[in-house]
């Protein structure tokens, strides 16, 4: 069981950018509470609104034209209502981040020794020796061969898999409450990402840290979250443990989502059932529910006209959406139900005995 | 079985790292083989860097192949000239990753689909060609007034149902696809799959589907080619490489893709490769996997195993061919674990 306070409690947090083309509404009211131990998983599409409501926490979004509203308890601190200077003791602190591409969010003209270590010093209050012990330690955690000696190397000395590698560490490096990892995997190959996701869930398990894990890619969350939220238009609109999400997805959006996923091993002949239309511009929301102008259920007439609360509908599983879909339409969408023969690596093979 | 409509033999593509005392090469494709049969899907899938693309570009001669052979439908295509190829083109044409890079942003929607009927003289007259990109843009599913448009007013997805037009204006034969859907969104990856799903089932047309999302492969094709290092390393029907592939990289390869259902997530054992793939200008003697393989034995230092088929279609590079399957990849599994 998981500790009964929440190291972060996130409550109607609502994000607004002025554009040229009007306001956009990028985040709409997301509300979650986060343990110790626990792994977040943020799944949606691009300007879903996953990755500004993650960002906005910590105020990482250029304010103005930005926008912040709403609160984010980070041990009692009310972050939001947070001054620039307060908030600085919090980033790299309490809340660490790994994003998507490590060429960028690397400096390319700094050892990465010295990125390492600036963390460190600032918030630790500890001098440049013991900083960099301190980072040899933490990228030899994150499986970097021969450390010492790779402290003044840059950043292009590194292939991909290895600068992501640096990156965590960096984001682990003030042993924070919290780790962001926004598309941590996306930039790179499939096998590297199983690397990383295998390092991560172990260091998270070594520090009890609490991880917020943003992707659109829904195979990855199901090998390591605990609860999902599903954003769509800016709001979540499904959240539930990552089982019973997979198991029984609701919200006619996660069911599509589901349906048009290519599953490795799934049969061939069953057509990939492709959500029709493209998701709203936050600049441009239609009435009523979000998804309605792709929804293909639609059958409430409030879908059009009546934005819906997000409802508990089974114990922690909450949807937006005034139709929920049947059990074993949902089922059918499922990635074990379209498998169609056992995973190699699981094979029964009772011939040859252990 | 009539002949495969594409013939690749020992295809070769090497470019040169830098200055004219520099003898080091990039050895991006360094002996592929495949066929592609009439109306067939073949997949090609690997890494980023893997030789992929440079196979798909070396096949229409959009890059130079250094040697091998490559057959299409009879003709030599690297023995044609200028004007031949030219001519050739009509029939194998090419879709490209990146929506937003591959369509010119100062020309209409119509006139980045008419440029190939315009190129290759196949329409009489203005009312023709406007009827024809009409007709091109509909059977992509956009509609035929979307053709005075400019690239920046679609999305995504809709971009690269131009990309499929103007790839379908010659009535090509056969369709070089290269990460079609990487840059799409979930939802709409989907769309473009089933289109092209449509197109091949309408048209009969022959694809290579290069991609890095296996699972995305495995549900467009019908044999699925696995690339390393400028080589394939095992090629097979699409359900027989899922079930039961041979190569040891396949196996890691197949065992690192996420699968969306957490009870298959948390049961898996997955084969973690150490270290990364060596650097294509300094390729590994004997087998290239060597570095990273969990089965090594000494020889695969010493001998450079080729693709070897055991009469059921099947072909994997591995000295171990065979035995892989069986109880080497078992001890892998604890090896890795």
């Amino acid at each position: 069981m998981v500790d009964a306070t929440p190291v972060l409690e996130v409550r109607d947090l609502d994000v607004r950018f002025g554009t040229k083309r009007g306001l956009a509404h990028v985040v709409r009211g997301v509300d979650y509470d986060l343990h110790a131990g626990e792994t977040l998983a943020i799944v949606g599409e691009s300007g879903s609104g996953k990755s500004v409501s993650t960002l906005a926490l910590t105020k990482l979004i250029p304010i103005p034209p930005g926008r912040v509203n709403g609160t984010a308890r980070l041990q009692g601190t009310d972050l939001i209502a947070c001054s620039e200077t307060e908030l600085l003791r919090f980033r790299g602190r309490h809340i660490g981040f790994v994003f998507q591409d490590p060429m960028t969010s690397l400096n390319p003209v700094h050892p990465i020794g010295r990125q390492l270590t600036e963390g460190m010093r600032h918030h630790l209050g500890i001098d440049e020796s013991e900083a960099r012990e301190r980072a040899v330690d933490l990228l030899d955690q994150v499986g970097i061969p021969s450390p010492a000696s790779r402290l003044d190397d840059y950043p292009h000395q590194f292939s991909g898999g290895m600068r992501q590698r640096v990156v965590i560490a960096i984001g682990l490096s003030c042993d924070p409450e919290v780790l962001v990892a926004d598309e941590a995997t996306t930039a790179l190959d499939v096998t590297t990402q199983a690397q990383i996701v295998e390092l991560i869930a172990e260091l998270q398990e070594r520090r009890g840290m609490a991880v917020i894990w943003i992707t659109h890619d829904l195979g990855v969350v199901a090998g390591i979250a605990d609860r999902v939220l599903v954003m769509y238009g800016g709001q979540v609109v499904e959240s539930a443990p990552a089982d019973e999400l997979f198991a029984h997805p609701r919200h006619p959006y996660t069911v599509g989502l589901m349906r048009s996923l290519p599953v490795l091993g799934a049969r061939r002949d069953v057509e990939l059932a492709a959500i029709p239309g493209l998701p709203p511009a936050p600049t441009d929301l239609p009435p009523g529910c979000a998804f309605h102008p792709r929804c293909t259920y639609r059958l409430d007439p409030r879908c059009e006209r009546e934005p819906p609360p997000l409802l508990e509908v089974a114990p922690g599983h909450y949807v937006r959406s005034f139709y929920e879909v049947p059990a074993d339409e949902a089922r059918a969408a499922s990635a074990a139900a379209r498998i169609e023969v056992a995973p190699p690596d699981r094979r029964d093979d009772p011939e040859v005995g252990p | 079985m009539s002949e495969p409509l594409v013939q690749v033999r020992d295809l070769t593509v090497h470019f040169p790292v830098g200055g004219r005392r520099d003898h080091r090469v990039v050895r991006a494709v360094d002996g592929v083989s495949f066929t592609v049969a009439r109306g067939e899907t073949l997949g090609l899938v690997g890494e980023s860097g893997c030789g992929k693309s440079t196979t798909g570009l070396a096949l229409l001669r959009l890059v130079e192949p250094t040697s091998g052979q490559v057959h299409f439908d009879g003709t030599d295509v690297r023995a044609l000239r200028r004007r031949e190829l030219r001519a050739w083109r009509r029939r194998a044409a090419m879709i490209f990753q990146d929506p937003y890079a591959s369509l010119d942003p100062r020309s209409t929607v119509g006139d980045a689909v008419g440029e190939a009927l315009d190129i290759h003289g196949l329409h009489q007259g203005r009312v023709a060609r406007r009827a024809r990109i009409g007709d091109l843009l509909e059977r992509v599913g956009l509609h035929p007034d979307v053709a005075e448009r400019f690239p920046h007013e679609f999305s995504g997805g809709q971009r690269q149902r131009v990309g499929v037009a103007r790839a379908l204006a010659c009535e090509p034969d056969f369709i070089v696809a290269d990460e079609p859907i990487a840059a799409l969104d979930v939802s709409i990856q989907a769309q473009v799959m089933n289109l092209l799903a449509e197109l091949q089932a309408d048209l009969g047309l022959t694809f290579l589907f290069i991609a890095h999302d296996l699972a995305a492969v495995q549900h467009v094709s019908d044999r699925i080619a696995v690339m390393y290092l400028g080589r394939i390393v095992e090629l097979a029907d699409r359900d027989r490489l899922y079930r039961d592939p041979q190569h040891p990289y396949t196996r890691a390869l197949l065992s690192a893709i996420p699968v969306p259902d957490p009870t298959r997530e948390r049961a898996r054992e997955r084969i973690l490769l150490s270290g990364d793939v060596p650097s294509p200008t300094d390729v590994p003697s004997g087998c290239r996997f060597r570095t990273r393989c969990p089965v090594v034995v000494e020889a695969c230092g010493r001998l450079d195993p080729a693709l070897q088929e055991r009469g059921d279609g099947h072909e994997a590079a591995c000295l171990r061919y065979g035995e892989v399957g069986t109880e080497v990849a078992r001890s892998s599994h604890v090896d890795a674990s």
